[in-house]
């Protein structure tokens, strides 16, 4: 397995070392600390294209990456029992204007293992950039994975996103996703995430994005709550503006006793922008309950009109709301 | 000492609806003036629009301040020229850490204001600075993180609908005390309120009924006049006119008063 500190990559000035320099750059804009991928102690991968320019495991962490075409197979373990202090680092991107990023990701947490991934996706001067990314995610028994996904795309909106997730959670395990894409343009969002969670386990999926120009976010999530006592909370938070559109489809299933299922959807809107929200809730358990609220339209008024009074104008006002609604 | 802010015949309508008539208030630094009035009579409607809220233009009348005329003035203009409100119900914001709310109306951002009006407020800012002024503060807490946000601004003229509502009845005092210390410097206060313990503390106080300032006077007298009159009519709301059996004349501060 490969398992090569990035300083030592970097050091070595290998051919594509530029490449590598421009993806701790994309990295940085994307939110994350190039440190942090330096450091012995953190488990990082880090993808550009289809090279993987970096690999570094750590006891029981494990990460595997090999090319295929367009992009990388992965394969991201944590050993049963293992508690990781520092979260893994991941770096995914594509620097040119154009190119296709293909990645093929399985994870597997062990039973009572506890990890945190942050994922950084950059593709600060996509034109015409494609990124898919099919994910299959295991959480042992009493595991736990918080899984926070942070994507710069540049200023354009030429590029599409397509990460698509299959999340299993064993008794007692703990999903948590974040998905953030607040800066600079979103271009196509496609996001869908199925999970099935059993026995007395929890899964938030939160979603925040802003949109502008003629971005288009699409959010697919299906929460299937099978085991008693499984609790779910899908959330999303989408402000668009311009000729921007978002679309949040969210259904949740509460298929065992005791099972507690929320669907909690915000979108704001501005200029021509629009939005919808289509909630289904579905529950063949008569001791199960899923609700749902949603909340599309523009900026409430009094809360505009409060800050106002603290002295902000209205454009000020409007922004303040919104970025604190997808902090 | 002359009035730095004074309200002159204000009318708002909305739709068919008289909602204030003539209403002619005058406002001094340093000074707590407390409305007075039933349910409905009035009170948040001249808060509103003497913040400049949408759909509180009036149909007639002045807002001067300092000798220029702000009735269209937009509620950010108001707001830079000292002109702030402390909503009875306050808004939640979803994800804005209230240590940043409280600190909007400071100026430049000062973390010792911040932690000072929290304080004052008793929300020790070490628990509260960071956590987001949304729902899951409780209907107090809320209130006072808006009570501490006028308190960081220190404005010109703080407008207080109802700063008691929610709060606890031995909590009051704290209030009362956060109030008179706005006023000890310099703020101007309008206060809207029906507690006793935050009467006593305003230097004047006028009673609204049905949109009309009927009585503007000494605190203790307004608040007695109130509770005989009015507070007794509770239950038949918009329909009595409690009219003071004595004329109103024009105080020299601009305000109407009954005659003695």
């Amino acid at each position: 397995m490969s398992t090569k500190p990035l300083q030592h990559l970097t050091k070595n000035a290998p051919s594509w070392a530029g490449e590598m320099e421009s993806m701790l750059d994309a990295y940085k804009q994307a939110g994350g600390n190039p440190n942090d991928l330096n450091s012995p102690e953190v488990a990082t991968l880090v993808v550009s294209g289809n090279e993987v320019l970096g690999s570094h495991s750590i006891p029981g962490v494990h990460l595997k990456a090999t090319p295929i075409d367009n992009g990388v197979r992965a394969y991201i373990s944590v050993d049963p029992g293992v508690l990781v202090e520092r979260p893994v680092h991941l770096c995914f991107g594509v620097i040119p204007a154009e190119g296709i990023q293909q990645i093929e990701a399985e994870y597997d947490i062990g039973e009572e293992a506890h990890v945190q991934f942050l994922a950084h996706c950059s593709f600060p001067n996509a034109v015409k950039v494609t990124h898919n990314m099919i994910a299959n995610i295991h959480i042992g028994r009493n595991a736990s994975l918080i899984y926070t996904e942070e994507h710069y795309h540049g200023q354009t909106g030429g590029i599409e996103i397509h990460p698509v997730s299959k999340i299993n959670i064993e008794e007692g395990g703990k999903f948590t996703s974040n998905f953030v894409l607040t800066r600079g343009r979103i271009g196509f969002l496609d996001l869908d995430y199925d999970v099935i969670a059993g026995k007395d386990t929890i899964v938030e999926l939160v979603t925040k994005a802003i949109g502008s120009g003629d971005d288009r976010v699409k959010v697919m999530e299906y929460v299937r709550l099978n085991g008693e006592n499984a609790r779910g909370l899908a959330k999303s938070r989408v402000a668009v503006k311009g000729q921007a559109s978002s679309e949040v489809n969210t259904t949740t299933e509460g298929n065992a006793a005791g099972a507690r299922g929320h669907m909690d959807c915000t979108e704001v809107i501005s200029d021509q922008a629009t939005a919808s929200n289509n909630p289904l809730v579905w529950v063949t358990h008569p001791k199960a309950q899923v609700t749902h609220e949603a909340a599309i339209g523009t900026v409430n008024q009094k809360e505009m009109e409060t800050l106002m009074a603290r002295g902000l104008d209205e454009e000020e006002a409007v922004d303040l709301i919104i970025r604190a609604m997808i902090r | 000492m002359n009035p730095f802010l004074i309200i002159e015949n204000l009318t708002l309508k909305k739709e068919d609806s008289t909602i204030l008539k003539d209403i002619n208030l005058a406002f001094f630094p340093g000074k707590i003036h407390v409305l007075l009035g039933l349910n409905g009579s009035g009170k948040s409607s001249l808060a509103y629009a003497l913040m400049g809220c949408e759909g509180y233009k009036p149909a007639a009348g002045q807002i001067l301040m300092d000798g220029n005329d702000i009735t269209n003035a937009s509620i950010t203009e108001r707001a830079r020229l000292g002109i702030s409100l402390a909503w009875q119900e306050p808004v939640r914001f979803e994800g804005l850490p209230i240590g940043k709310y409280v600190g909007l109306g400071a100026g430049e951002p000062n973390r010792e204001k911040v932690v000072a009006a929290l304080e004052a407020v008793s929300l020790p800012a070490k628990t509260y600075g960071f956590r987001s002024a949304d729902r899951t503060l409780s209907g107090g807490e809320r209130k006072r993180v808006e009570l501490a946000s006028l308190f960081a601004m220190r404005p010109r003229l703080a407008i207080l609908d109802e700063p008691d509502s929610g709060i606890d009845a031995l909590s009051i005092g704290e209030v009362a005390n956060l109030i008179q210390h706005m006023a000890q410097t310099g703020s101007a206060v309008l206060l809207i309120t029906h507690r006793p313990e935050l009467i006593t503390i305003a230097d004047t106080a006028s009673l609204i009924c049905l949109g009309s300032l009927i009585l503007t006077g000494k605190p203790e007298e307004t608040s007695q006049y109130y509770q005989q009159r009015c507070q007794s009519h509770q239950g038949t709301l918009g329909s009595q006119p409690w009219m003071p059996t004595a004329p109103l004349q024009k105080t020299e501060k601009g305000q109407e008063q009954q005659q003695s």
